[in-house]
């Protein structure tokens, strides 16, 4: 092993040292540690290495034979054996919350059955969508935004010629928009993105980070095509992971279309939502064969917004504090 | 925290004997009036969902509290009785457009406000009204003096009306001087409160301003103006001793203001959205805050600490404090009485010698005081129901 080719090599050169050394930490059993003793109160730095590391080698050759006793144990017991027991995640030991939706509850689907998404899930309005950036966009931005024009069916890009939001947005609303996806740059590389929906619908601002360019993945696949993807949304447990999750949905056409084979992800974890987009094919009934074409990135909610965007008269529904909610490592909220 | 879904028939019964034990009432931007039992941690759905009926204001109709008034935002007026648990009247308020800002009674008779500015005193047989001003964002009565009431909203300053003359108002506000711009300062009230004691007035702009006015001083700009942050201040209530306010932004941040020096004393930390309504209890230091993030939160005003966060699935609108103030009694009575019953139990499973057929009440040593406590309980509500008999309202 490395570690011990190491200890031998340091052994040489300063053999005098260690040799007088070793006969009294030694291996020898007689040597009698006074109680309480620990590798690390030794002050030299190369005795201290090395008795460290036959530590180490003596507790994980003892993991080793406990981990083969028990083996056997199970193999002993066959179907007796009780159920291995489950390492604990940060996931499986998630705080409780309190918002989480029950599917049966009565109010909270009255309540999206009338929220402003309502009429995309009753199929009434089609999304379409335009694409900006914050003012002059550098390379990487501009071609995120052509790709995502191509993920996002009935997407429209425009230059932003410096103009404000608040005046973009009644100009949108005339025009049948339906969404209004502003992708923000800083230093050559973006890393914001806000979605408003448009009639006067809610604002998310999220902060966006791992760009992934289509030419950078290691994709084999065809460009994307003309057909409506479907779209996976995962993890959205919560009453502001359903708003979001639902805002995220109402990018994308209600129909999609299963000949193109295409599929938009959303998943959630740990209040990260990660975007990638699949072109996928069954080889039989279980083997599935991926191609992931289109940008990917990961996204995570800063503020939603009641209204269309306006940061500083608009009403928030939900803010990110950082000091006041992630105090605990286990406590997400979409 | 579980919430209790209370519709119709089935819940009706709990609903009679719950509805006075509440201590906070919310209404909810679903058009539900939710009541909320701190001690028992629950939240009862009173009133259907109808968003064309969203709940703007909530007041009480009468001092002994018991009937509340909702304001929707289509017009109508529905008056919640505490003892039944039901609506008992509506009433639809025609004229004027926008959802009900503020809602008041005055003698016995109806005070609305809409958005549009029409302020109208509903009486028996006459209706007097007066157009306040486009874009009002409250109307406020003062506790004091029922005679008078406040109105103010975008680009409308502060008044004040006398509802026996409504021609005129008494006291208008005027605009601060030009910034050091030389910029006309907007105008933008969102909420306001009479201090009691003094005629005072104390409102918040959506520009993050606090400003103190005195209708009796000859000087119509503010006495006393304050910023806090830079969000827009959306909810204010005055604390139990006057000298202090309780302010909300649209960030979620509420904070204590002192009305004497003109600084902050102390922030409340926890709600991630919006503020819609602010209420401080009219004796306990505890102030009631609720908002855009579906969550009711009370904290202590003196020690910051958040005492009950209760989860209410809806955005909320406005909130309403009981004034009772015996909590930890209730609590403690509350307790008592589970014990009770868990003795009961114990005792009645067991072999008895003599036969006791209403062996019902067990009297112990620590069961005299929690029982004598519900017979002062029930005396105090009979009390309640005997002046209410006397006011009751005609309408």
């Amino acid at each position: 092993m490395a570690a011990e080719g190491k200890s031998r090599k340091r052994r040489e050169p300063g053999g005098g040292a260690e040799g007088e050394a070793q006969p009294e930490p030694g291996a020898q059993p007689e040597v009698l540690f006074p109680p309480g003793f620990s590798v690390s109160e030794i002050k030299n730095k190369q005795r201290r290495q090395f008795m460290f590391q036959r530590w180490k080698r003596a507790r994980r050759q003892e993991q080793l034979a406990a981990k083969k006793k028990r083996q056997k144990e199970r193999e002993a017991l066959g179907d007796k054996a009780p159920p291995k027991p489950v390492p604990k995640t940060i996931e499986n030991q998630r705080v409780y919350d309190e918002t989480t939706v029950d599917p049966q509850d009565e109010e909270v689907a009255f309540d999206e059955a009338t929220d402003e998404f309502s009429s995309y899930f009753n199929r009434e309005t089609s999304p379409k969508i335009l694409i900006t950036t914050s003012d002059r966009p550098r390379g990487r931005t501009v071609r995120l935004c052509e790709q995502m024009a191509k993920v996002v069916p009935n997407s429209h890009v425009f230059y932003r010629r410096g103009l404000a939001l608040k005046k973009i947005i009644p100009q949108c609303v005339a025009r049948d928009f339906t969404d209004l996806l502003v992708i923000n740059e800083d230093r050559k590389v973006p890393n914001g993105l806000v979605i408003s929906h448009l009639p006067n619908g809610p604002t998310a601002h999220f902060k966006m980070s791992s760009v992934r360019l289509a030419k950078e993945l290691k994709r084999k696949g065809k460009n994307p095509t003309e057909h409506i993807p479907e779209v996976i949304l995962n993890n959205f447990s919560t009453r502001l992971g359903h708003s979001i999750g639902r805002m995220l949905a109402s990018l994308f056409p209600y129909d999609p279309q299963f000949v193109g084979r295409q599929v938009a992800t959303f998943h959630n974890q740990r209040d990260y939502i990660f975007f990638r987009f699949h072109r996928y094919i069954f080889r039989n009934e279980k083997k599935v064969g991926l191609q992931e074409l289109g940008p990917r990135f990961t996204l995570k909610l800063r503020s939603l917004q009641k209204g269309t965007f306006d940061s500083k008269y608009g009403e928030y529904e939900w803010v990110h504090k950082r000091h006041e909610m992630d105090t605990s490592r286990r406590k997400f909220h979409l | 925290m579980r919430d209790r879904m209370g519709r119709g028939g089935r819940t009706d019964g709990t609903h009679k004997m719950a509805a006075r034990r509440f201590h906070v009432w919310v209404g909810a931007e679903s058009g539900i009036l939710k009541g909320v039992d701190l001690g028992g941690k629950r939240a009862v759905n009173l009133t259907d969902f109808n968003r064309a009926q969203e709940i703007s204001d909530i007041a009480w109709r009468d001092p002994e509290e018991t009937e509340v008034l909702l304001g929707c935002v289509d017009g109508t007026v529905k008056v919640f009785s505490t003892r039944e648990g039901i609506v008992t009247e509506s009433r639809h308020c025609s004229g004027g457009e926008g959802p009900l800002r503020g809602l008041a009674v005055y003698n016995s008779s109806l005070v609305t406000c809409t958005e549009s500015g029409l302020l109208k005193v509903w009486t028996e047989d006459s209706e007097d009204h007066v157009e306040v001003g486009r874009g009002v964002c409250r109307m406020r009565q003062d506790a004091g003096r029922p005679e008078c009431v406040a109105t103010g909203g975008k680009e409308n300053a502060l008044k004040v009306w006398d509802l026996q003359k409504l021609q005129q108002p008494i006291f208008t506000a005027k605009n601060v001087r030009n910034d050091w711009l030389d910029l006309r300062v907007p105008i933008w009230v969102r909420d306001m409160q009479f201090i009691p004691g003094s005629g005072k007035i104390v409102t918040c702009t959506g520009h993050s301003q606090v400003r103190v006015y005195d209708p009796s001083s000859p000087q119509r700009r503010p006495v006393m103006e304050m910023t806090y942050e830079e969000y827009p201040i959306t909810a204010l209530s005055l604390t139990s001793d006057a000298n202090s306010v309780v302010v909300g932004n649209t960030r979620g941040q509420i904070a204590i203001l002192d009305l004497r020096k003109g600084r902050l004393l102390k922030c409340l930390k926890g709600q991630a959205g919006s503020i819609r309504g602010l209420h401080c209890h009219p004796t306990l230091p505890l102030v009631a805050s609720c908002g855009l993030d579906r969550f009711l939160r009370i904290h202590n005003t003196e020690s910051k600490v958040l005492q009950h966060k209760v989860y209410l699935k809806s955005r909320l609108n406005c909130v309403l404090f009981t004034s009772r103030e015996n909590w930890e009694e209730e609590a403690a009575d509350g307790a008592a009485t589970v014990k009770e019953e868990e003795e009961d139990e114990i005792w009645d499973s067991m072999a008895t010698v003599t036969d006791r057929p209403e062996s019902k009440r067990k009297t112990g040593p620590q069961e005299a005081p929690a029982s004598q406590k519900r017979l002062k309980q029930m005396s105090k509500d009979s009390e309640l129901k005997s002046t209410n008999a006397s006011t009751f309202l005609e309408d």
